[in-house]
């Protein structure tokens, strides 16, 4: 339905298009259900469980010592605001898999945190460079509003997909909704096909 | 648990539109069908220029969920806001506004929670408690339920009146308003007043006026706002899942 007197302000300096519905934001806004959890890296640690066991963990030590990855790249909330040309350092998911000696498994992964959030996504999609584990933004440490000291990081999701303060990934064989999933948000949530809600 | 997938676009039309405060208006819509709601949702509005350009963004539902086919967004504007300026300049009633909703179903209260809630906004962060206020009120069992407001200015006070009157009206519901920039004279002659951002103390003393610990607590505002408030009841010893956000601008 078109808006007869609606003209928008389109970016005249925008690099690239961005996803259908989206606006190009400069700020990093915040959006969490609840408050920041407090994170300490001393005693925090990375799990990957299979099958109900742990068959891999590392400290924030050991996740420092793995082969470091830079990544630069476009991040979109599905609250819609999209932030161009962001840098993030981190572990991929395909170096912790290779660190752990697993192949990775078929099927889905649920992603777990402090303060109780899960997200859940495919494992195709975090695997082959898609997804890691980021502690750095812009050169700086991630911001615990972030999501620091780790988050998930999957840039071709919405971002909700994009755990803050995760701790663990889950395989599992059969999909099954995360935190907001359950509350009537899209299971995959590709910003390009705007899949934001259940049914679109 | 929201199980209603129906979020497909609907025609809205703009019944009423009226000033909440000198940066704030309230719109109303009409629906074209039922919508079961929940207090503390939100809708999507879609615009859609002549040559196809669309933007869309989420307002928070300011009405009680008992009205079905009628909602009210409270929406305002933002400097260089492509949406609030066009809502707050082009908008009339009669107009047709594509919406989406309700969306959202973690940020919510329902009455059938008793339990005592502590509810804080920072400016326009109001609307979604609103929503929980107005629907308190219509129900027969009430939540002890103290709200804290945080504004700039006096003029920046939302749904005031209306809040006042309920607080008159109830003796579970009592509010705490506290002005950060400039008060009028005599602002603080009340000891419900306050002039300063909403602390460690000004919170102690709202769960002194609830009388009980809270069971909940409701968080909505700019994300400075929510960040502060959030650490303070994890400091005083609130369960981190017992505490609710919302947070919006960047």
């Amino acid at each position: 339905m078109i808006n007869n007197r609606f003209f928008g302000k389109r970016r005249p300096d925008a690099p690239r298009p961005i996803p259908p519905g989206q606006y190009q934001e400069d700020g990093f806004p915040v959006l969490s259900a609840g408050p920041t959890p407090k994170v300490d890296t001393a005693t925090w640690e990375f799990t990957i469980d299979i099958k109900g066991s742990t068959v891999a963990s590392w400290s924030w030590d050991a996740l420092n010592a793995l082969p470091q990855t830079d990544i630069h790249t476009d991040i979109h909330c599905v609250t819609k605001w999209s932030k161009l040309d962001t840098d993030w350092c981190g572990v991929t998911i395909d170096t912790l898999l290779k660190d752990a000696g697993i192949d990775p498994p078929a099927g889905f992964a649920m992603a777990g945190c402090d303060g109780g959030y899960t997200t859940n996504i495919p494992v195709a999609d975090i695997v082959d460079g898609k997804g890691m584990l980021v502690h750095t933004f812009d050169g700086q440490p991630l911001a615990p509003e972030h999501g620091g000291p780790v988050r998930l990081l999957i840039p071709h999701l919405y971002l909700w997909k994009s755990a803050k303060w995760v701790r663990n990934l889950r395989f599992m064989d059969q999909d099954a909704p995360g935190f907001w999933e359950g509350y009537g948000y899209h299971m995959y949530g590709d910003p390009w096909r705007e899949q934001r809600y259940s049914n679109d | 648990m929201s199980t209603d997938t129906s979020l497909d676009w609907q025609i809205a039309t703009v019944t009423s539109v009226h000033d909440e405060s000198p940066r704030v208006k309230s719109f109303r819509f009409d629906l074209p069908k039922e919508n079961y709601l929940s207090a503390g949702q939100y809708f999507d509005v879609r615009l859609t220029a002549p040559d196809g350009y669309q933007t869309r963004r989420s307002y928070s539902i300011t009405s009680s969920p008992e009205s079905r086919k009628s909602i009210e967004l409270a929406i305002e504007l933002i400097a260089g806001g492509e949406v609030s300026s066009y809502f707050h300049e082009v908008v009339q009633p009669g107009d047709k506004i594509e919406v989406q909703g309700p969306i959202g179903g973690y940020f919510t209260w329902d009455p059938s929670q008793t339990e005592p809630i502590l509810l804080i906004a920072g400016g326009t962060g109001i609307a979604p408690l609103v929503s929980m206020l107005r629907h308190r009120q219509s129900s027969p069992t009430k939540a002890p339920t103290v709200l804290m407001v945080s504004a700039r200015t006096e003029p920046d006070l939302l749904f005031r009146k209306e809040l006042q009157l309920m607080e008159e009206e109830d003796l579970n519901f009592d509010s705490i308003v506290t002005l950060t920039r400039k008060m009028p004279k005599n602002w603080l002659i009340e000891n419900v007043r306050e002039n300063r951002r909403i602390d460690l103390k000004m919170i102690e003393t709202a769960i002194n006026r609830l009388g009980e610990s809270p069971s909940s607590a409701y968080v909505c505002g700019g994300t400075g706002f929510v960040e502060s408030i959030g650490n303070h009841l994890l400091e005083i010893g609130m369960a981190y899942t017992d505490i609710l956000t919302e947070r919006f601008g960047p």
